[in-house]
């Protein structure tokens, strides 16, 4: 079964033990700076909202690679960046609508999630479930969980 | 090794920023943050200095744990003599600040000297400037922190600044990073704004690493937030209802300080408590709380984020405060509201915001109102002082009054900003005064809770509920239950808590994992993320040394044993309701035995010896 993350910004407190699980596993220090999973925080409006990588089907940073250096991931799903293929040439960064693969400049290199490879630190990290790793195919199933909790059965 | 090992120099006389290597020694000695700035302070500050002059310096300080990932390991504290104490200051705070100074690679910033003109310090990584903060100064906190934003466009930054109230003198003015956390006590605000010193600006990118045992230190972190998640008070209480779980818990033991300490328990408490924040107000439908947020790497996120009533007179004409920001934590609930009577849960958030904005200790403000509102009803302050303002216990709009003339240090703003103990000698009445050694009292009536009375009698900065917190054993019955309103027994009680305390301040964590966390959770952590062998034992004898210093400080500023007291309405005036009726600190019966189990004299002093078995400096 492939596997999606899954974000519910509600249950986010913006403590961002997410953003420290990736740089650590990703980078070796604890770093939200090279974090690949950001959380913003909207003071005026009291949210925090964590955002990363969707991996888009057709993702437009792998199309817009003209080394091919992202390349499908066919067991995660993971669309995952070869760095020493990538020449950082940061056109991904240009065709990604969503910010989410970016430049890193220790390394003249992209750095996108990858998914950790089907175990997102993320996930394992974050103290309320604000993020999870859910079958792919109904990324939908707590709302609608949430709505059919709200069902009327009392005419049936 | 966890700690970054270099700190910056910056003399703001001479503008002169320099890279030190940490001293290692006294790493091994005092850990970090609180007990390693102490030993910084001491080393060279003289004691007797005038907290407000050149001569002090302010040490901005993580722990080895901040900017990791172990829960709440991300607080920094900033260490100075305090000019409202003239004690050794050391205010802790959470947000994200000081993380991201680990992350630029530096445990400490160590500012002496004046600046001939307001400055602010810049931190990207490596380098670091002083950059003239003329434009900022006579701005809030907020004001400010927008302009820095726009000036360096640098959405990450992360800021920590002092208000108006720290350039007009108040002197219990904070420092207040990411908008609403808040190194809040003992005036560490007002000696920041004497050296000319606005803000501090801080982005690191180099990130975290050079963790002892990295593995190790990825399970016994994971186990820890695990006692977290499961522990009743960390795990639901503090999400659900913040530390303002303790309002009505406080009030029905007959704990809760009102009307100046007057009574000890608030009819109103009810309204201003931490289910009221969930309750839905009739014009919006919408609750106080929003949502609770946490700080950095913090698993509870205790912290409340709130609205003002639009309607509230407050703010009905001002949509700058229609907004989300920092809510009520019980301290700032209690001093704001049960103290001065007011049981208005919007005046109390307005002027918590307001407390933000402008960098004041809410504790010590709402303190300080309730003296001023006592010394209204004997008739020692009028109208005539207070330009109209009927200055009276119960009464939102004075509340709000003072709040906005203290905040910009202007008309009676300035009495108020003096604090409680100088503004009741000021008006002669001396005795109104709710302060240990000019420190107001946080939210726990010591006739109530009597470990608490030693507590704030004998703690290094003054009247504080966090340098010994008994409250969890004689209330919450963490790690075990004690009888609140029995004395015996309880100097050992408080001689635990604060060296605990004060080695859990010093490792960069915050205190209320301790409600679910024994040393033997925190230090394993220690032990995998430093160098060295750090064992519960270790931990706690590192803590009583940091207490030993503290206390040898204030000694040699000129504090003495007759300081160790409490406000004589605590000492003779019973309770009169609740649980504790009747009842009076029993003080005298305690502080002999907590002398003894110190190693000091029975007069209350430090002793050579004493001074010799922790090796403190001579």
């Amino acid at each position: 079964m492939q596997k999606s993350l899954h974000i519910d910004p509600a249950k986010c407190t913006g403590c961002l033990q997410c953003e420290s699980a990736c740089s650590l596993v990703n980078e070796g220090t604890v770093n939200p700076a090279k974090s690949r999973i950001k959380v913003f925080s909207f003071h005026d409006e009291g949210r925090f909202v964590p955002y990363t990588c969707t991996q888009c089907d057709e993702a437009w940073c792998m199309q817009a690679c003209p080394v091919d250096a992202i390349v499908l991931n066919p067991v995660n799903g993971s669309k995952d960046v070869l760095s020493d293929v990538c020449v950082g040439c940061k056109v991904c960064t240009i065709a990604c609508p969503f910010g989410t693969i970016n430049y890193n400049t220790s390394t003249g290199k992209v750095v996108k999630c990858d998914l950790c490879g089907g175990d997102p630190e993320c996930v394992s990290a974050c103290p309320t479930q604000a993020i999870t790793y859910v079958d792919a195919n109904a990324t939908g199933l707590d709302k609608m969980r949430a709505w059919a909790m709200k069902t009327d059965n009392a005419g049936a | 090794m966890s700690w970054t090992r270099k700190f910056l120099r910056v003399n703001l006389t001479s503008g002169a920023i320099t890279e030190e290597a940490l001293n290692m020694q006294w790493a091994h000695d005092y850990l970090g943050q609180r007990g390693l700035a102490t030993r910084y302070l001491v080393d060279e500050i003289d004691p007797a200095c005038d907290a407000l002059g050149p001569d002090n310096k302010m040490i901005m300080t993580t722990g080895p744990l901040t900017g990791t990932i172990a829960s709440t390991g991300g607080r920094y504290s900033v260490v100075c003599k305090s000019p409202l104490t003239g004690t050794v200051a050391c205010s802790n705070s959470g947000g994200f600040f000081g993380a991201e100074l680990k992350f630029a690679g530096w445990d400490m910033i160590i500012f002496e000297g004046k600046a001939a003109t307001p400055m602010y310090l810049s931190i990207e990584d490596d380098v670091a400037t002083l950059l003239p903060a003329d434009d900022l100064w006579g701005k809030t906190v907020w004001e400010a922190d927008k302009m820095l934003r726009q000036k360096h466009q640098d959405p990450q930054t992360k800021i920590a600044c002092v208000g108006r109230s720290a350039e007009e003198g108040c002197l219990y003015s904070a420092i207040v990073n990411d908008l609403h956390r808040a190194a809040g006590r003992s005036g560490v605000g007002t000696v920041m704004a004497s050296k000319n010193l606005k803000a501090v600006i801080v982005r690191g990118t180099k990130g975290l690493g050079g963790i002892q045992d990295p593995k190790r230190f990825l399970q016994v972190t994971k186990d820890a937030k695990k006692v977290l998640a499961d522990n009743a008070v960390t795990g639901q209480g503090l999400p659900a209802y913040g530390t303002q779980v303790l309002m009505n818990v406080i009030n029905e033991v007959g704990a809760l300080p009102t009307r100046n300490m007057r009574e000890t328990q608030f009819e109103g408490a009810s309204n201003v408590g931490g289910e009221a924040m969930h309750e839905p107000r009739k014009s919006d439908g919408k609750p106080n709380l929003t949502t609770n947020g946490a700080c950095f790497s913090c698993t509870i996120a205790c912290g409340r984020i709130s609205t003002i009533d639009r309607t509230h007179f407050s703010v009905k004409d001002k949509p700058e405060y229609w907004i989300n920001s920092g809510g009520l934590e019980y301290e700032a609930a209690w001093a704001l509201g049960p103290d001065t009577g007011v049981d208005d849960i919007d005046a109390l958030t307005y002027v918590n915001f307001l407390c933000n904005e402008d960098g004041m200790d809410p504790i010590s403000f709402g303190s300080t109102v309730a003296a001023a509102m006592e010394l209204f009803e004997t008739g020692a302050i009028t109208t005539e002082q207070t330009g109209g303002v009927e200055l009276k216990f119960g009464s939102a709009e004075a509340l709000c009054w003072a709040a906005e003339m203290t905040a910009k240090g202007e008309g009676f703003g300035i009495d108020l900003g003096l604090g409680s103990k100088r503004l009741c000698e000021k008006y002669g009445k001396p005795e109104l005064s709710m302060t240990v050694k000019g420190q107001e009292f946080p939210a726990y009536d010591p006739r109530g809770i009597q470990g608490m009375g030693l507590a704030y009698a004998t703690a290094n900065r003054g009247a504080c509920h966090l340098r010994g917190y008994t409250v969890a054993s004689e209330i919450l019955g963490i790690p075990e239950k004690t009888d609140p309103l029995e004395s015996d027994g309880k100097a050992g009680l408080v001689k635990a808590f604060q060296d605990a305390t004060a080695a859990v301040d010093s490792a960069g964590l915050c205190v209320f994992t301790t409600f679910a966390w024994t040393m033997d959770d925190i230090a394993p952590q220690v032990d995998a993320a430093c160098e060295g062998d750090w064992s519960t034992e270790r931990m706690m004898e590192v803590g009583e040394r940091i207490w030993n210093l503290e206390k040898d400080f204030n000694q040699k500023a000129g504090i003495t044993g007759a300081d160790d007291t409490l406000p004589e309405r605590l000492l003779k005036e019973a309770a009169n309701t609740g649980p504790a009726k009747g009842r009076v600190n029993e003080l005298d019966k305690m502080l002999p035995e907590y002398y003894q189990l110190r190693g000091y004299s029975t007069d209350g002093s430090m002793t050579d010896e004493t001074r010799q078995k922790w090796a403190l400096p001579s």
